[in-house]
């Protein structure tokens, strides 16, 4: 009997609107494979601050299109950078409540430290560089526009080499919508 | 030219996208976000701080000082919140 051909490697980009299960992306992404040694997962959820007016829900706008390949040019990158045998990239759009996934990152590799390092490359450049915005939904009043954070630039541009600081393949640094104290994140 | 709104600069302006006609002496990013501020009250809300809005040139990143060339369509946006 010859044995069936070794499965191609999946490199997926999807944004949507629908709930994803990360074991089954997991699942997709190693099946029927035999030389990975490694799947790192990250995966997002909408979170439920505490407070006066607690979050009821995230809405996400986004960029159709860009969004999708802005994500994939990234996705490049880090396979450029790193050995990876795989990667599935989902990001959420529309209302999200509390408890429920956002976004997903899955990067396989044949050793951990480069599915490690891609994992966290690629949701650095999420947070800071995929045209997506947050709306806060609240009890209380009518929430509003999450800002961005200093914080997260600084995570994706620590990937930069030091040549290249300052011309990131981003957007360029400036000053936030809003300090960050006026508006909490309603996920990470 | 297709110009697109997002987030709170969506909101402002009242309109997702819309199509304009910019003269030649409009030649950067920059130079549009200018032009567009000038249209009336909602777009000049908009754009009140520069500083803070961000844009892509056929859905890519680019810095306000970037020709907008032959570029069909223009993006404006506050800085991303997604992950």
């Amino acid at each position: 009997m010859t044995p069936a051909a070794a499965p191609e490697a999946i490199f997926h980009v999807a944004v949507q609107a629908a709930p994803f299960d990360t074991a089954t992306q997991i699942a997709r992404l190693a099946r029927g494979r035999t030389n990975m040694g490694a799947v790192v997962t990250f995966t997002g959820l909408c979170r439920a601050d505490a407070g006066d007016a607690p979050l009821t829900a995230l809405v996400l706008e986004h960029y159709p299109g860009m969004a999708e390949e802005e994500i994939t040019r990234h996705l490049d990158t880090a396979r450029a950078r790193w050995p990876l045998q795989g990667a599935i990239i989902i990001h959420r759009h529309g209302r999200i409540v509390p408890g429920e996934p956002i976004v997903l990152v899955v990067t396989a590799s044949a050793h951990r430290a480069a599915a490690f390092a891609a994992a966290e490359f690629l949701m650095d450049w999420l947070k800071t560089s995929a045209p997506f915005w947050k709306k806060e939904e609240r009890a209380a009043h009518h929430g509003g526009w999450v800002a961005a954070k200093a914080a997260d630039d600084q995570a994706a541009a620590r990937w930069s080499p030091p040549a290249q600081q300052g011309q990131k393949d981003g957007p360029e640094d400036g000053p936030k919508a809003a300090p960050e104290s006026e508006s909490k994140d309603g996920s990470r | 030219m297709r110009v697109l709104y997002f987030a709170w600069l969506r909101e402002r302006v009242g309109l997702g996208e819309e199509e304009v006609s910019p003269p030649a002496t409009v030649v950067t990013v920059a130079d549009l976000a200018r032009w567009l501020a000038a249209r009336d009250d909602a777009h000049a809300h908009a754009f009140t701080d520069p500083a803070v809005v961000r844009a892509a040139l056929d859905r890519r990143h680019v810095k306000p000082d970037t020709p907008l060339g032959a570029a069909r369509e223009v993006a404006f946006f506050p800085p991303m919140t997604g992950g």
